[in-house]
């Protein structure tokens, strides 16, 4: 800024001036997850800013050494707890590649199916949070209410609202409910206009717009370069969408768009994240048309599924097999494996290491936004203090996730 | 698809790609450490990989060198992936060390300051090397096999018996068995090979 007086003589406008230290977090309440801040100001421009994590950091790489290798979906629920579908089919999928297993049609448009409602519930949650923080409180309340039809369906599913665990390897633990079509039919019609109630409510709002608009603009090189995935970098102009580029399960068979920004900036990736909950509807819609109605939902291949209950109550050998699966865990091959998926928030990897035995050597995760939150230093140094909170709101950190 | 990239490697390092496989489809690289940087470049500036997707140690308790640092590059013009291992530190995990890759990839200032953080592989040249997800005052890097999960840190004291008023029979966080009758079954440490 220009000084006011320009008359006056600069040595006089110097004041004995000290950067004032500022600490955001770690508990704040227009931020969520538990993140701490560290900022240097002048004035209210921030001059450095030091982003530091960890503190819902529970060990969950070394947890995963201890138990067996389907012990580890309880925590995969736990990681991002907005979507713990997407988790548990990622680490599904990332054990079946180590297996050399493909699940059965019925199961993998089953996992589609719940993986998008689960995408549609982290995106209603952070577009929410993210209004919320910014004192638009109706609006998140109205996601919430959207994102709470989501629970129904999943609770319906899976008998748990948040921690499903639902995921197995080779399949699921039950197949879909006899109402789930009609549950899904019945419920997304009243989401989308609650969700879309939400959105004209946001972007016809000035405030709103003006603290959105061109704050926390990153350009797409810089975004790849710093590791980001998913909306945060869709909306800096990369169609970098796994879900398109390297499509699993039956994404290749349905018909859906890539919904990319232009400027890079937290308007864009709010819009972006809007506009996903829409195709994510529309792959539902395909979805449900196809997922078949019966058929099996677990592979056959008894090293790795259990046996039926009613055969474990009934039969020795069954017994026996069950017995030894929980007990000593499914024994997975030998090797090294790089699986990913699409999460809510970006690229979901799952690096594992297997010696052989029934438990995992090593379970690396490559949670997305333990990146998109290691560029926030970057997006807000030189801006103004109250960009912080739409710049952090709009990169969805879900602590569980980045503090591993 | 990235059988190219290996080949690309060899064709430009020699020797210093110790050695190559593509199982279960990821194409992979074991370099010489010493290279690790100037790969990284070639890697960045010639093939194109610009997304830095992950970095991670793995420890390999028993074999030497103990520590894999493992990472996965992926290229967004190109669509191809590739994971590239690099083995340091003897027995007693002297001589980890790396050159840092900061200076390519801007992300990888925190993965590097994370596997410093976990497995305690120092990355030369790095900004910013400081513990990422524990506290300053954490002693030991809790990913290395040989840290035992039921550790406790000498700044986090467990009351005594007497302090409690209670029998403290199952010590927090883990016991050996876990509460069960029987234990669980442990890692076994792998052939050498």
């Amino acid at each position: 800024m220009e000084p006011v007086d320009l008359d006056l003589d600069e040595g006089e406008l110097e004041l004995p001036s000290e950067p004032m230290h500022l600490n955001m977090g770690p508990s704040h309440p227009a931020m969520h997850g538990t993140v701490r801040i560290v900022l240097e100001l002048s004035g209210e421009n921030i001059v450095k800013a030091d982003v530091q994590i960890g503190y819902l950091h529970r060990g969950f790489e070394k947890m995963c050494e201890r138990g067996t290798w389907a012990q580890v979906f309880p925590y995969a629920d736990r990681l991002n707890y907005v979507s713990p579908m997407l988790n548990n089919v990622g680490y599904a999928l990332a054990v079946e590649k180590l297996c050399g297993l493909v699940v059965p049609e019925r199961t993998q448009w089953y996992r589609l199916l719940l993986g998008e409602l689960a995408r549609i519930s982290d995106h209603l949650t952070c577009t929410g949070a993210m209004a919320m923080e910014l004192g638009a409180f109706t609006p998140f309340l109205w996601f919430l209410k959207a994102r709470e039809m989501v629970w129904d369906i999943l609770e319906e599913e899976t008998g748990a609202r948040l921690t499903h665990s639902f995921g197995r390897i080779g399949g699921m633990a039950k197949p879909p409910t006899a109402a789930f079509k009609e549950l899904c039919r019945g419920s997304l019609p009243k989401l989308l206009s609650l969700t879309e109630d939400g959105e004209r409510m946001l972007v016809n709002n000035r405030i709103f717009l003006d603290r959105m608009e061109n704050v926390g603009t990153i350009s797409a090189s810089d975004a790849i370069g710093l590791g980001w995935t998913g909306p945060c970098l869709r909306a800096s102009g990369v169609p970098y969408d796994i879900r398109k580029t390297h499509p699993y399960l039956k994404y290749d068979e349905v018909d859906f768009e890539v919904p990319v920004g232009s400027r890079g900036d937290t308007l864009d990736r709010f819009l972006v994240r809007l506009a996903e909950i829409r195709q994510s509807i529309r792959i539902i819609e395909q979805g449900l048309d196809r997922l078949p109605d019966s058929g099996p939902i677990n592979c056959d291949d008894p090293r790795i599924v259990l046996p039926k209950k009613s055969d474990v109550y009934t039969t020795i050998e069954a017994t026996i097999h069950h017995f030894k699966l929980i007990m000593e865990g499914a024994k997975v091959p030998k090797g090294e494996v790089y699986s990913y998926t699409e999460g809510g928030n970006g690229e979901l990897g799952f690096y594992l290491v297997s010696d052989g035995s029934g438990t995992p050597y090593r379970v690396r995760i490559r949670p997305p936004c333990f990146q998109i939150v290691g560029g926030l230093g970057k997006l807000i140094t030189g801006k103004m203090l109250s960009d912080v909170i739409p710049s952090f709101g709009s990169l969805n950190m879900i602590g569980g996730e980045c503090d591993h | 698809m990235s059988q190219a990239v290996l080949d690309a490697l060899k064709a430009r390092f020699g020797d210093a790609i110790l050695e190559t496989h593509s199982d279960f489809g990821d194409d992979t690289a074991v370099v010489a450490p010493e290279k690790w940087k100037e790969i990284g470049e070639f890697l960045r500036k010639d093939l194109e990989f610009d997304l830095p997707v992950d970095l991670c140690g793995v420890d390999y308790l028993g074999r030497l060198p103990r520590m894999e640092v493992v990472m996965h590059l992926y290229s967004i013009a190109r669509r191809h992936r590739i994971r590239i291992k690099a083995r340091v530190g003897d027995a007693d995990m002297n001589q980890a060390e790396l050159d840092s890759l900061t200076s390519i990839w801007p992300g990888m200032n925190w993965l590097e300051r994370e596997v410093y953080d976990m497995s305690g592989v120092v990355f030369r040249g790095h900004p910013d090397l400081r513990r990422l997800l524990m506290y300053p005052e954490f002693e030991g890097h809790p990913l290395r096999k040989d840290y035992p999960a039921n550790k406790t840190q000498p700044l986090v004291p467990y009351r005594t018996e007497e302090e409690a008023g209670i029998t403290l029979e199952k010590q927090p966080p883990f016991g050996p068995d876990e509460g069960m009758s029987f234990p669980r079954q442990v890692w076994q440490r792998p052939e050498e090979n």
